[in-house]
C-alpha cells in the first residue's frame, strides 16, 4: 500500500542551518519525506545528524532555510509541538522505563481510561490486547506483554517504539541510528519494521552510518559530512557501492587503503 | 514447560514457568520472609499463637503499615522522605494544638491538621521538582526543621515538652472512635488501626496497578526522562506522593493524639528509616520503579512480629534491631537479584 510519492512532502527543510554559537552544526541541508517513503541520511560521527534530527523533532530551532511540514513553513518550538503534528522520534537511547511491562510502556503518557468519577481506570484488558496486537501486526510476536521491556532486545525494544508510534497516529517517523548497536540479525528485524511502517504510510527518516542498511529500505540519500551536504540521490541514481564510496569518504578511503597496504 | 510452547519468535527465549513467573513478583521475598518469622517466633514463644498476641502484632503492624504504604509509593516513584517519620508528631501536635487554642471542637484542629500536613508534603514535593535536588537533601532538610519545629513550638506555646489534655474537649469521643477505637471481634480486642491500614493496602494497590497515576508512578520512579518524552506530568506524579506521605503522616498522627490524649513533641524520630525498611523488605527497589503496596504491608507484618515476638519470647528486646538490620540485607540482596534478571538485556 505504498502511496504515491508525487504529494506534498510531509517534511520538506530546504538550504537548512543551524549554528552553535561560532560553530556551524549546519549548512545548507536540504531534505524530503513523503509518506510511504524512507529517507536515509548518512553520515560519519559529528557530520550533524543528530542536529538534524533535533530542528525536526522540534528540540532545537534552525537558524536559516526552511522547514515545512506538509507544505506549510513552519518552525517548531518543542518536542510536544513536533508530536502533536504528527512528528515521532525514537531515539537511540529509547524512551522506554525497562523495568515496567511492555504494554504499560506502549501506552505510557497516553493511557485509555474507563469508568467515571474517582472509578475512572486504565482499560487494562485493551491495553494488553491493543499492545499485542499492534506488535503482532508489526510483526512482532512477543511471548508475553507483562514481562518488562528490559527483558527485550535491543533490536525488539526499537521495534515496540515504532510500533508505539505507529498506533499514535504518527505521520512521520524519525529514527535515530536504530540499527547502531544491534547485530547482523536484529539489524535485519528492524529494519523489516522500518519497512512495515513505510508501508503502513508512514514517512519515515532514517538516519544511520551504515550505508548497507541504509540501501537496503532507502527511497532516498542525504549525505551528510562536517555538516555539509555532500550528495542528496534517489535511489534510481545511486548504486550501493557509489553510496558506500561516497559515505566512507571516497578518497579517503582510497588514501587509506593505501596507507595501510604500505605497512 | 518446553520452548516448543513458545511462538516460533525467537528461539532463545524459553517460556517461563509460573514458578518463574512468581519469583518476579516483588513482594515474594517478603512473603517468604513472613512465613519463616512467623514459624520461628511460633516456636520459640509459646503465647505467640494465642489470639490476643496475633492482635497485638497487627496492631504493631498496622502502625508502621499505615506509613509504610505511602512511603512504599513514593520510593516506587524513586524518591524517600526523610521527613515521614517527625511529620507523624507534627501533624499530631498540630490537630492537639489548634483545638486547644482555638477551643474548638477537635474536629476543627483534625482538619487544620490534614490541610497543613498536605501542605507540608507538597513542600517537600515541590521543593524537589524546583530545586531538582536530591530528595535525600530536601527531606533531610524538612526532618530537622520539623524536629526543631515540634519542640520549640511545643515549649512556646505550652511550656512543656508534651501538649495539654484534649480529653474533655468537645469531639474528642468521636475523633477517637474514628482514629483509636478498639473493635472486639470473636472476643478479641482489634486496634482499628489495623481497618485503615487494610483499606490503605487496598486503595494503594488499586491505584498502582489499575489507574493511570499508578503508571506514572512506576514510570518516573523507573526512568523519569523517558517518562517525560512521552508526556507523563512528572512534578505534579512527585508532588501527589509525598501528599500522599502526608496524608498517611495524618492519619498516624491523629492515631497518636486519640490514643492517649497528649502528644510528646520528641517523638517520631528514627521512624522514617522503619517505614522506608518496611518498603524495601517488601521489595521496593532503593532505585524505585519497582515494588507493591502489599509487599510494604508485608515489610510492616514482619516488624509487627518481629518486634512483639520478642517480647514475647522473653528475650532482651535490644536483639530486635539485629534481626532488622539482618533482614534488610537478605531483603536488598534478594531485590538486587530481582532487578538484575528484569532488567537483563538477553
Amino acid at each position: 500500500m505504498t502511496q504515491p510519492s508525487s504529494r506534498t512532502p510531509l517534511v520538506e527543510l530546504s538550504d537548512v542551518s543551524k549554528q552553535y554559537g561560532n560553530v556551524r552544526a549546519l549548512e545548507g541541508v536540504s531534505l524530503t519525506a513523503r509518506a510511504g517513503e524512507i529517507t536515509c541520511v548518512l553520515g560519519d560521527n559529528g557530520a550533524g545528524k543528530s542536529t538534524l534530527i533535533k530542528i525536526i523533532a522540534g528540540l532545537h530551532q534552525h537558524d536559516g532555510g526552511t522547514l515545512a511540514l506538509d507544505g506549510e513553513e513552519t518552525r517548531l518550538s518543542s518536542p510536544r509541538e513536533a508530536l502533536d503534528r504528527g512528528i515521532a522520534t525514537v531515539y537511540q537511547d529509547l524512551a522506554v522505563v525497562p523495568l515496567m511491562p511492555v504494554w504499560r510502556n506502549f501506552f505510557l503518557g497516553s493511557e485509555p481510561r474507563k469508568g467515571a468519577g474517582p472509578f475512572k481506570r486504565m482499560d487494562v484488558d485493551h491495553m494488553r490486547r491493543t499492545t499485542r496486537a499492534e506488535l503482532l501486526r508489526m510483526g512482532i510476536d512477543l511471548r508475553d506483554v507483562d514481562q518488562p521491556i528490559g527483558t527485550l532486545s535491543g533490536g525488539e525494544r526499537q521495534c515496540v517504539a515504532i510500533a508505539r508510534a505507529v498506533y499514535f497516529g504518527a505521520k512521520v517517523l524519525v529514527l535515530d541510528e536504530p540499527t547502531a548497536a544491534l547485530g547482523v540479525k536484529q539489524s535485519g528485524v528492524v529494519l523489516k519494521y522500518v519497512a512495515a511502517a513505510r508501508d503502513e504510510g508512514l514517512a519515515v527518516v532514517f538516519i544511520t552510518h551504515n550505508p548497507h542498511h541504509a540501501y537496503l529500505v532507502g527511497d532516498r540519500f542525504v549525505l551528510l559530512k562536517r555538516g555539509t551536504m555532500t550528495g542528496n540521490h534517489t535511489r534510481h541514481e545511486i548504486t550501493l557501492d557509489e553510496l558506500t564510496r561516497q559515505m566512507a569518504g571516497g578518497n579517503e578511503l582510497e588514501d587509506l587503503r593505501h596507507e595501510l597496504e604500505r605497512r | 514447560m518446553t520452548a516448543t510452547d513458545a511462538p516460533a519468535a525467537d528461539e532463545r527465549i524459553v517460556r517461563a514457568s509460573p514458578l518463574r513467573k512468581l519469583l518476579g513478583r516483588p513482594e515474594l521475598g517478603s512473603v517468604v520472609g513472613a512465613i519463616a518469622v512467623f514459624l520461628f517466633f511460633a516456636f520459640a514463644a509459646d503465647s505467640f499463637l494465642r489470639a490476643s498476641s496475633l492482635s497485638t502484632v497487627l496492631y504493631a503492624s498496622s502502625t508502621i503499615g499505615i506509613m509504610a504504604v505511602p512511603v512504599a509509593l513514593l520510593m516506587i516513584g524513586g524518591e524517600f522522605d526523610l521527613s515521614a517519620g517527625v511529620m507523624v508528631t507534627s501533624s499530631a501536635l498540630l490537630s492537639s494544638m489548634s483545638s486547644y487554642q482555638m477551643t474548638a471542637n477537635v474536629w476543627v484542629g483534625v482538619g487544620v491538621s490534614l490541610l497543613v500536613t498536605l501542605a507540608l508534603g507538597a513542600f517537600n514535593g515541590f521543593m524537589l521538582s524546583r530545586t531538582r535536588l536530591p530528595s535525600f537533601i530536601i527531606t533531610l532538610g524538612t526532618y530537622l526543621m520539623l524536629i526543631g519545629m515540634n519542640l520549640g513550638f511545643t515549649k512556646l506555646i505550652d511550656d512543656t515538652v508534651s501538649t495539654k489534655s484534649i480529653a474533655d474537649m468537645e469531639g474528642f469521643t468521636s475523633a477517637k472512635a474514628v482514629f483509636a477505637s478498639t473493635v472486639t471481634l470473636g472476643g478479641v480486642d482489634f486496634k482499628i488501626t489495623i481497618l485503615w491500614w487494610v483499606v490503605l493496602v487496598a486503595l494503594a494497590s488499586w491505584v498502582l496497578l489499575r489507574t493511570r497515576a499508578g503508571n506514572w508512578i512506576f514510570a518516573v520512579g523507573g526512568n523519569q526522562d523517558a517518562a517525560r518524552a512521552v508526556g507523563v506530568p512528572v512534578t505534579k506524579t512527585k508532588i501527589g506522593l509525598y501528599m500522599g506521605v502526608a496524608l498517611g503522616a495524618w492519619i498516624s498522627g491523629q492515631h497518636l493524639l486519640f490514643s492517649y490524649d497528649v502528644v510528646q513533641s520528641g517523638e517520631g524520630v528514627g521512624n522514617e528509616l522503619i517505614y522506608i525498611i518496611a518498603a524495601v523488605i517488601g521489595g521496593c527497589l532503593i532505585t524505585g520503579g519497582y515494588g507493591s503496596a502489599v509487599g510494604s504491608a508485608v515489610g510492616a507484618l514482619i516488624f509487627g512480629m518481629t518486634s512483639k515476638g520478642i517480647v514475647f519470647a522473653e528475650w532482651n528486646p535490644d536483639w530486635f534491631k539485629f534481626f532488622l538490620g539482618a533482614m534488610l540485607l537478605l531483603a536488598t540482596l534478594l531485590n538486587a537479584w530481582v532487578r538484575k534478571r528484569a532488567e537483563a538485556t538477553k
